[in-house]
């Protein structure tokens, strides 16, 4: 017998994939010897599994149970997606199952598109999510804001039709350059129907005293997994400021990784995720202070009903040279079934020893006396509950000041709670 | 009116209240005093229904309408309000969303319209303005970094605008300064009518002088023991508990 039995589950999804690229490795764009070393990464490393400190509490064992086909991509009808994305009055980029839909989409000068823009910082070697995305990236946008510009606003959407009842892969590879002094605001928004694999990679680049402010709204099938990473580099007196909510899949991580490599730079990695039914959610942050006197803020919920389970883990390097740094991160959970869990890592590596960092974990219920309080003063039960989830959400969500970016997370976490009723 | 009889109730298996007869006709303002860990909170609490609280025997009814079997947002509806001794802090509930929401529930359960915001501002800052508070309070969580006797007052301007038929003050004199118990006792002075009544927890006699009672009753060990007319509260002033107690034994 010459083909090799594959030894586990993960391993055979992992060879389906790598089937793929072969099969379209000759038709993909760019550097192919990029591709051909991330093909050898997915080739000895595989997917994550359970053994790896990193994947311990997010198992991809749920992404065997299904096979991926190539996807079709004529007479996709995306109106009905389309119509459920949040009004933002902003140029928006628009991809459906992973393909650039011009068509849908507002021609920018900021905005290059085309193909995959692979930037530079994500770590193909390193990272197996990266290095899935980097073998089969097949689309993706380069987002560039030049020198002292105010770029606005930007909605880059992924809208994902479910291929009726055909389960896809995609990996969209995107790219965001800030030069010295730029701004913009980038809302991503994912959402879609049906079984699907989302597995996007987004560079960030931030030049000397530019600003990213990254808005994320995960609302994608419930039935999809969702495997995002974000590698962002923030320059001196740069600011990275992120917040993603996150609502969908039924396997979800989104991972960031963001440096602050020049002194005076500022990262918030904000987040809340809304869980139910068997849903999995995982926010995995790696912070890391290379220079003196920046700031790191990460305001984390999570509220969990049903069977469902959330992580959080969040650690925080400061090299030896960061002196001053400022480093801070909150970590809370509402458990509103008994049934559901958080599991929650904080790890702190600090080689400075000027260094301000702190973090918190906690894990609770809704406070039987507010809930009271609220009713003895006529709210209905059902009404004082959402108040007081949406109350314990406001720490995450006071951060964010674009309006519209902030109304469409509010009418998310409204939708949630409605759906939970 | 409030109507309670033989209202027996237990916090856990602890019985805490052994056997209330009080009756509130509309238009009235009783005094409740008695001594600390008497009953006087969990009367309040079992009234307005809060969970662990349990009545065990008799009843309760306002107005007909039978108190115990509802739940604490009907009560509310029914026109109950309980301004908490403690009241609670709400970190991440705005204080105008928090009083609007509620006003606009009681509407709701009234068939009422609801109110818009512009017209709840409005509402809102005349009656701080009557209770003396700063119109910041309004844009501040509930109760959360208030002094205590800010917190007092917050209870009293909830009161004041959801405007309730039966209100239970429970030690809402308590931390208050001088000029606070005043504009405090004007407050319920000015929802005093033939429709509205109210049950005054306190332990001063001062309360009184402003809020003048229609009936003082004293709870003791979960009982009254003794009800009667404004003088009651000068003899309690004078005399406390401990004879009173004695002589009901
Ligand atoms: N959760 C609880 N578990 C057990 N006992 C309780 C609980 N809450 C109250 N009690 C007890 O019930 C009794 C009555 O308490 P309550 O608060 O009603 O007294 P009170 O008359 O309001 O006193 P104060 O004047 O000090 O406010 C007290 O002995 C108190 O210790
Ligand atoms: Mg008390």
């Amino acid at each position: 017998m010459s083909a090799s039995v594959p030894t586990t589950r993960l391993q055979a999804t992992a060879d389906a994939f790598l089937t793929r690229f072969a099969g379209i490795k000759a038709s993909l764009p760019g550097d192919k010897s990029l591709r051909e070393r991330a093909a050898a990464t997915v080739r000895s490393k595989g997917l994550p599994g359970p053994r790896e400190e990193a994947w311990r509490y997010t198992q991809l064992r749920p992404l065997t149970d299904v096979t991926f086909e190539t996807p079709l991509h004529a007479d996709v009808d995306a109106q009905a997606l389309l119509g459920r994305l949040p009004e933002i009055a902003a140029p928006h980029l628009v991809f459906v199952d992973g393909r650039f839909r011009a068509d849908l989409s507002t021609a920018s000068s900021m905005v290059r598109t085309g193909a995959p823009s692979f930037g530079s910082g994500a770590r193909p070697d390193f990272d197996p999510m990266v290095a899935l995305n980097t073998m089969l990236a097949e689309d993706g946008v380069a987002i560039s804001v030049p020198h002292d510009v105010d770029g606005g606003t930007i909605v880059l959407a992924s809208l994902a039709t479910g291929q009726n009842g055909r389960a896809i892969a995609f990996h969209p590879r995107h790219s965001v350059n800030l030069a010295d002094g730029a701004k913009l605001t980038l809302i991503e928004i994912g959402l879609g129907d049906g079984v699907y694999f989302h597995n996007p990679v987004v560079t960030v680049s931030v030049a000397h005293g530019a600003s990213l402010t990254h808005l994320r709204l995960q609302t994608e099938s419930e039935q999809a997994f969702v495997l995002s990473t974000v590698y962002a580099d923030v320059a001196s007196d740069g600011t990275y400021d992120s917040f993603q909510l996150a609502t969908g899949g039924r396997l979800a991580r989104a991972e960031i990784h963001a440096t602050l490599s020049g002194p005076n730079a500022i990262a918030h990695l904000n987040a809340a995720q809304l869980l139910a039914g068997s849903q999995h959610a995982d926010f995995t942050t790696i912070v890391s202070h290379d220079a003196p006197n920046c700031a790191s803020r990460q305001t984390v919920k999570t509220v969990l009903t049903g069977k469902s389970r959330g992580v959080f883990q969040g650690k925080i390097e400061v090299a030896r040279a960061a002196q001053k740094t400022d480093g801070y991160q909150m970590n809370q959970a509402l458990l509103l079934s008994p049934d559901a869990e958080m599991d929650s890592k904080p790890q702190l590596e600090i080689y400075a020893d000027d260094v301000k960092c702190s973090h918190g974990a906690t894990v609770g219920e809704l406070d039987a006396e507010q809930l009271f309080y609220l009713r003895s003063r006529g709210v209905p039960e059902a009404e004082a509950r959402a108040m007081l989830v949406r109350a314990f959400l406001d720490e995450a969500l006071e951060a964010i000041t674009h309006e519209a970016g902030r109304a469409a997370m509010e009418t998310a976490i409204a939708h949630w709670w409605d759906r939970q009723a | 009116m409030l109507e309670i009889k033989g209202l027996e109730a237990s916090i856990g298996d602890k019985q805490i209240l052994r056997g209330i007869d009080l009756v509130v006709p509309s238009g009235e303002v009783h005094a409740v005093m008695g001594p600390n860990g008497a009953g006087k909170s969990t009367l309040g609490y079992v009234l307005s229904g809060r969970a662990g609280y349990e009545a065990t025997a008799g009843l309760a009814t306002f107005n007909g309408a039978d108190l115990l079997d509802i739940e604490p947002e009907e009560r509310a509806a029914l026109g109950l309000f309980l301004a908490f001794q403690y009241p609670v802090e709400l970190p991440g509930v705005g204080n105008a969303n928090f009083l609007r929401t509620a006003l606009n529930a009681l509407r709701r359960a009234r068939g009422e319209a609801e109110m818009d915001a512009p017209g709840f501002l409005k509402l809102a800052r005349a009656e701080m303005k009557r209770l003396s508070m700063p119109d910041d309070m309004l844009k501040r969580n509930v109760n959360v970094g208030f002094s205590g006797g800010e917190k007092k007052r917050n209870e009293v301007l909830q009161m004041a605008i959801l405007r309730p038929k039966l209100a239970i003050l429970d030690e809402t004199d308590s931390g208050l300064d001088i000029d606070a118990l005043r504009i405090v006792a004007d407050g319920v002075n000015a929802l005093r009518g033939p429709d509205f009544s109210a049950l005054v927890i306190t332990h001063y006699q001062r309360l009184l002088e402003y809020i003048v009672p229609d009936r003082v009753h004293v709870l003791v060990s979960g009982r009254i023991i003794r009800s009667g007319g404004p003088e009651l509260a000068l003899e309690l002033e004078a005399n406390g508990y401990a004879g009173m107690v004695a002589d009901a034994a």
